[in-house]
């Protein structure tokens, strides 16, 4: 087995990358997420590689879908100002069904915002990820090891299913450091029958497109599209539970949150307080289900953000007002402390359902 | 203690992230739960900036340390702004040659090393840093001075002999005050 | 029977999209004849972009990617980065490579990447109903300036080809037009350098061809022909504007 190395979130993130077989780099400078075009700009050389600096995140998003439409693994990285001009290429990606990975280290908006972490790309990563109707794939790491090893399973389910993958981190998973193992390096073999990479004269020519001028033929290419994506949603939601069996708060909360809303219910259980977490590790598809099961002996449920309440829009829609469902976050690159949340753990003890 | 929360202060360019990548490596090496953390953004270019460490035996939920078992204050804004924050009987390692103010506080323990000034007469320039590591080391014991030296090694590389020399140097000689 | 002429293998059997009178025809044949004579069909990409020639990934018989607007250069690029062995083509209009999409030309042009861009200008957009283009002449009217280009408000033309041409990364910048016989020979001739430099990997290659929209000028064809001739050809000058291998070979230009 490896040894477990200290890494910054972000470097360990690239190295998962490349052990995942991403050999196709395209980025753009922006903070909190820079370190993974520097690592991939060090490392890229050394593999046979390539590492790109793109004039823009929406020319790296492009470059990707070029790479893509050959057939090989690329990945953009960006922090969300550069998600938001992301989002053409993205739509194309989905409308073209092509695989890759886009890493979002969130930090806050609106406009520029600012550079510390933030979980306020939400509905842009789940609900709005471009224009037209369509998913990706997102997952929401919440450790350093996560980092690593959620980018090499984004790689494999975008593969799968024909479509464009998101890590959705934050400025504080992608800047801190923490023991990792990395991930064996693995060789990828996906048959890609599709891809544009030149028809070598032996099969007719594939074309990768997101074009259908005659309305019911665009329709019914998305009805197939969406039979995918009912089959993504059945298959592969993952969320984790902790000390969720008895847990009478039940607190939802992803990432960066969710470490602190463990810290503050591991406070709460020593003052008697039964709270557990639900953590969801994929944000699309939502895992409804878990949360449902993990809420049937919870008399309420706390939702932690770093935003001003996105992810509890889909907390509600999953319990359907059979549990009162309230909301803690901030905002603005604001981080609460675990003391913080814990004070609203003891508010809802104390209250009970209102 | 289970959790110790280390706050290294100051600004930037004195070292304090690698000073707080030597401790976190420490804890790697004896394996307990780690976390490192860095102020980031504009600070990086010569404001007040801080690093945040943990070392724990449980799970570390937030990286981020606003209440210090221990602070490495090494500029007097990064003092001023954290002196308050110090859990009740934690410690706090302050640079004396920068830092020259004085706390009401009695329920702390306050040590004053002159590691500016050391660090120039014993031929330690530009790290004092590590004797500040030194000092806290041996005061909080938190982790031991073996695996501290072994923590060095990994961080400066075996390739920069003379680095490690000096780095190790600085750390004895803060133990030793 | 003898058959004095056949349509090539580069160009599929369906049946082309363009208006009456629309040089795009043309210039895809000397594109398709290009990639037949340097057999090289089995491993082009072409990149079709968002204009008139959208659809041109039915019609060239090579795998085909198509481009968001104005994307073409940096997709051919994820392509060209991909595909060692590859030869990558992008087929733009003037809204395409001359507005929208200016920086990924001129980045892909400065990075010196390994691509063709065949690059169509006829002075209008036409597939959303002939609107002013960047490369729109001086007083010409359109649906978007219909007092005629007024450049007190609206600036001026852009020539693409003396631009790129002060970049060290491009190899080869021409200028040809698809007005007569004679020139339609010589866009041949630019077209199929621009792609033996491109096999060659000697860099960033591109083709402008002057071209007629004679639904959206209002026109007939012949008189689009010498529109073409009268008022585009004296503001955007035929000819070579860089050719790196002739300058480093000593040979001349075409």
């Amino acid at each position: 087995m490896e040894e477990k190395v200290l890494m910054k979130g972000n470097e360990a993130l690239a190295e998962g990358a490349i052990r995942a077989g991403c050999r196709h780099y395209f980025g753009y400078p922006i903070t909190p997420q820079t370190e993974i075009a520097a690592y991939m700009s060090r490392r890229m050389p050394h593999v046979g590689g390539i590492f790109l600096q793109a004039e823009s995140e929406i020319a790296a998003v492009n470059m990707v879908l070029g790479a893509a439409s050959a057939g090989v693994r690329a990945m953009t990285s960006s922090s969300s100002p550069g998600i938001s001009l992301k989002s053409e290429g993205i739509s194309y990606l989905a409308g073209s069904d092509l695989p890759c990975v886009i890493v979002n280290i969130q930090r806050a908006g609106p406009g520029l915002g600012g550079i510390q972490p933030s979980q306020a790309d939400y509905y842009l990563a789940t609900k709005s990820p471009g224009h037209g109707d369509l998913h990706m794939l997102v997952f929401a790491p919440s450790t350093v090891q996560e980092m690593a090893d959620l980018i090499s399973h984004a790689f494999n389910k975008a593969d799968e299913y024909r479509v464009p993958a998101m890590i959705l981190g934050d400025g504080m998973l992608g800047q801190m450091m923490e023991p990792v193992i990395l991930p064996a390096e693995r060789e990828v073999k996906t048959s890609k029958p599709w891809a544009a990479n030149g028809h070598q004269n032996k099969r007719p020519h594939n074309i990768i497109n997101s074009l259908f001028l005659e309305a019911d033929i665009l329709e019914n290419r998305i009805l197939d599209r969406y039979k995918r994506y009912a089959v993504i949603e059945h298959n592969e939601t993952r969320a984790e539970n902790f000390m969720t069996d008895d847990a009478k708060i039940l607190i939802i909360a992803y990432g960066a949150s969710a470490r602190i809303a463990k810290s503050a219910l591991t406070a709460a259980r020593k003052e008697g307080i039964a709270a557990g977490l639900l953590r969801p590790i994929t944000l699309w598809p939502f895992p409804v289900k878990e949360i449902n099961a993990a809420a049937e002996n919870a008399r309420d449920i706390l939702t932690v953000e770093l935003s001003m309440g996105q992810m509890v829009t889909d907390v509600k829609l999953a319990v359907q007002g059979r549990r009162p469902v309230h909301f803690f976050g901030r905002t603005g690159g604001m981080m609460p402390t675990p003391e913080d949340v814990l004070e609203e753990i003891r508010k809802i003890e104390r209250n009970g359902s209102i | 203690m289970s959790t110790s929360g280390i706050l290294f202060a100051g600004f930037g360019g004195q070292g304090l992230l690698f000073s707080g990548k030597i401790l976190a490596t420490a804890g790697l090496i004896e394996n307990r739960e780690v976390s490192w953390l860095p102020s980031y953004g504009p600070e990086m270019r010569g404001g007040t900036a801080n690093c945040s460490v943990r070392l724990s035996d449980e799970p570390i939920g937030s990286p981020i340390v606003s209440k210090p078992d221990i602070l490495v204050a090494m500029n007097i804004p990064s003092y001023h702004k954290f002196i308050s924050e110090v859990v009740p009987g934690g410690i706090v390692v302050t640079d004396s040659s920068l830092v020259k103010a004085h706390t009401d506080r009695m329920d702390i323990k306050r040590f004053e090393v002159e590691a500016t000034k050391i660090s120039q007469d014993e031929g330690l320039d530009g790290i004092s840093n590590m004797i500040l590591v030194g000092k806290l080391v041996k005061e909080s014991g938190i982790i031991s001075f073996n695996t501290l030296e072994k923590a060095v090694h990994k961080c400066v590389g075996e390739k920069k002999v003379h680095l490690l020399e000096y780095n190790i140097k600085a750390i004895k000689l803060g133990m030793s005050l | 029977m003898k058959v004095v002429y056949e349509k090539t293998s580069a160009l599929t059997d369906q049946t082309l999209s363009y208006c009456p009178g629309c040089t795009h025809g043309v210039i895809h044949k000397l594109i398709g004849e290009t990639l037949v004579e340097l057999d090289v069909l089995g491993r082009t990409v072409g990149i079709a972009p968002v204009g008139c020639s959208v659809l041109a990934y039915n019609f060239f018989n090579v795998d085909m990617v198509q481009a968001p607007h104005g994307r073409g250069p940096a997709v051919a690029t994820g392509l060209a980065r991909s595909l060692p062995d590859g030869v990558i083509f992008t087929y733009q209009g003037d809204g395409d490579l001359a507005a929208i999409g200016t920086a990924e030309t001129v980045h892909a042009a400065a990075r010196g990447e390994n691509i063709v861009i065949i690059f169509i200008n006829n002075a209008i957009y036409g597939m959303t109903g002939g609107q002013m283009a960047p490369t729109t002449m001086p007083g010409q009217m359109t649906q978007t300036s219909p007092y005629g280009r007024d450049t007190a408000t609206a600036g001026y033309p852009v020539r693409v080809c003396e631009m790129l041409a002060t970049l060290d990364g491009v190899a080869y910048a021409e200028r040809v037009a698809a007005n007569t016989v004679p020139n339609i020979r010589r866009a041949k001739a630019a077209i199929k350098r621009a792609f033996e430099n491109q096999v060659a990997r000697r860099g960033f290659s591109i083709v402008e061809v002057l071209a007629i929209c004679p639904t959206n000028w209002g026109m007939t064809p012949i008189d689009s022909i010498s529109w073409l001739t009268e008022h585009m050809i004296p503001y955007y000058p035929l000819g070579v504007y860089k050719d790196k291998h002739a300058e480093n070979t000593g040979g001349g230009g075409v």
